[in-house]
């Protein structure tokens, strides 16, 4: 469908950005890649007064590499995560995901920041912000302010974000050399939302034990997070195939997952164990 | 709101709504319509264009926001009545029926093949999963690829 009518702002600087979304008063939206804001838009479940477009405003689309994190701008598109050299040395599941993202045309438009704020739960991204313990920065008109990923998702296409915060950064720790990860997701058509996805990455002590266990859903639960059951299954213990197994029903266990068109309830729980146990074999490898 | 972007070499000045997308303003405005929209929310791929370099989808992109970009269409791949070596890879191996997906499949191949000439199967497979072909069930479009790749190598190499 076509679009319905709004004003459209293309603000030079962050300060004018807030101020335009706070004289909105929630009526404005800001549009990044436009890769899920003009569907929403063209279906109207979204009908914005205004559009307030964050591509001239400075500082927002670079990957800048920190001693202890790599510091991702808002306006990072899909692709050039996929390209970055140094940031597949330091956190590398998060290049290796992108081919999970979209299409090739929606990963040279689609922005970190705006699959953040859109909060989709079958998004990669999103779901690698909370496995890593990112942290994104945001600015409003109250202020800036540092929220963790896990804290950012409140419910399906829902975040904490004010009205007038926009997202200008996540910032995620830089791994340890010799990081186990593996990432596994399945999807009905290459390029499809997951129907269900696993991020899992641990690593080895001087005994060869795993410590530091992450595990992350996305697609199976309503918003994205770690299961600290199936993270605690694996601490402490040596990896192994018969671990695996265990953990991977850890996983299944520790998620509700709801029915809809795409896959059942028991589908996707079953579906989760299995991913589980897929990415832990990837990343003993 | 005045808007000024090349397209295929020609520089162009309209006034779109702010609501108009990238791709009516092309079929419309700038009157043209090889670009073709299929599904309007960012699914099927027909309404690829080139924009700096990037294949993107010209309906999840409003014409405002392509200010003083630099756009290929598919009228910009070819030279004037001549067809260029991917067009003509498409025609040999009946890379199309009806040719509704056939801009955005060209588009997406002159996109992808400019900038990775060596691309191989697997690539043009993933690249062209964002393209939907309702009538020729993909294999000639890939085997057409395959085959124009020769061209963009020798071009690359030239420069
Ligand atoms: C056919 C199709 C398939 C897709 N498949 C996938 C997939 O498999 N996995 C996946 O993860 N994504 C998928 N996407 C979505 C795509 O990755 C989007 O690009 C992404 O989710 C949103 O990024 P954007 O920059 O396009 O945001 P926009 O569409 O511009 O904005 C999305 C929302 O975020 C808000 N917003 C944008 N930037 C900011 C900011 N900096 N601060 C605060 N709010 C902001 C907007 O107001 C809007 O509400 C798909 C999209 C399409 C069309
Ligand atoms: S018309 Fe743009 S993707 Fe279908
Ligand atoms: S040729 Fe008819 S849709 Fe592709």
């Amino acid at each position: 469908m076509k679009l319905p009518t709004f004003d459209y702002h293309a603000p030079t600087s962050l300060a004018e950005a807030v101020a335009l979304l706070a004289a909105s008063e929630g009526s404005a939206r800001p549009i990044a890649g436009g890769q899920s804001l003009m569907p929403v838009m063209a279906f109207r479940l979204a009908q914005p007064s205004a559009l307030v477009d964050l591509r001239h405003v400075p500082g927002l689309d670079s990957i800048e590499v920190l001693a202890k994190e790599v510091k991702i701008g808002a306006m990072v598109r899909w692709r050039m995560i996929e390209e970055s050299r140094e940031l597949a040395r330091v956190v590398p599941v998060l290049a290796a995901a992108m081919e999970h993202v979209a299409h090739y045309q929606i990963r040279n438009r689609g922005t970190v920041g705006g699959s953040l704020a859109h909060a989709d739960p079958a998004a990669e991204f999103p779901a690698l912000a909370v496995a890593c313990d990112a942290v994104i920065d945001v600015v409003g008109s109250k202020g800036a302010r540092a929220i963790k990923a896990a804290d950012l998702f409140t419910g399906a296409l829902e975040t904490c974000l004010a009205d007038d915060e926009i997202i200008t950064a996540v910032r995620v720790p830089v791994w340890p050399k010799r990081r186990r990860w593996g990432f596994q997701e399945f999807a009905r058509r290459r390029g499809d939302f997951a129907i269900a996805g696993i991020v899992a990455f641990y690593d080895l002590d001087q005994q060869g034990l795993i410590t530091q266990a992450h595990i992350g859903v996305f697609g199976a639960t309503d918003i994205p997070r770690r299961l600290p059951n199936a993270e605690a299954a694996l601490n402490g213990q040596e990896p192994s195939e018969a671990l695996f197994e265990t953990v991977g029903d850890v996983a299944s266990g520790e998620v509700n997952p709801q029915s809809d068109i795409h896959a059942s309830r028991d589908y996707r729980r079953s579906l989760v164990g299995t991913l589980t146990k897929r990415a832990l074999a990837q990343a003993a490898k | 709101m005045t808007v000024s972007f090349d397209v295929n070499g020609r520089k162009v000045t309209v006034d779109p709504a702010a609501r108009t997308t990238l791709a009516d303003c092309l079929r419309h405005d700038v009157g043209m319509t090889g670009t073709h929209v299929g599904c309007e929310h960012g699914v099927c791929g027909a309404c690829t264009v080139i924009v700096n370099g990037e294949a993107v989808r010209s309906c999840l992109m409003l014409a405002v926001q392509a200010d003083g970009a630099k756009i290929t269409t598919i009228e910009g791949i070819g030279a004037g009545e001549e067809l260029s070596p991917l067009q003509l890879a498409f025609k040999k191996h009946h890379g199309l029926q009806c040719g509704f997906c056939t801009p955005g499949m060209l588009t997406t191949l002159h996109a992808l093949l400019s900038q990775e000439p060596d691309a191989d199967e697997e690539r043009i497979r993933d690249v062209l999963s964002g393209n939907i072909c309702r009538c020729t069930g993909y294999i000639p479009i890939i085997e057409a690829a395959m085959e124009a790749r020769e061209a963009y190598r020798a071009k690359a190499g030239e420069s």
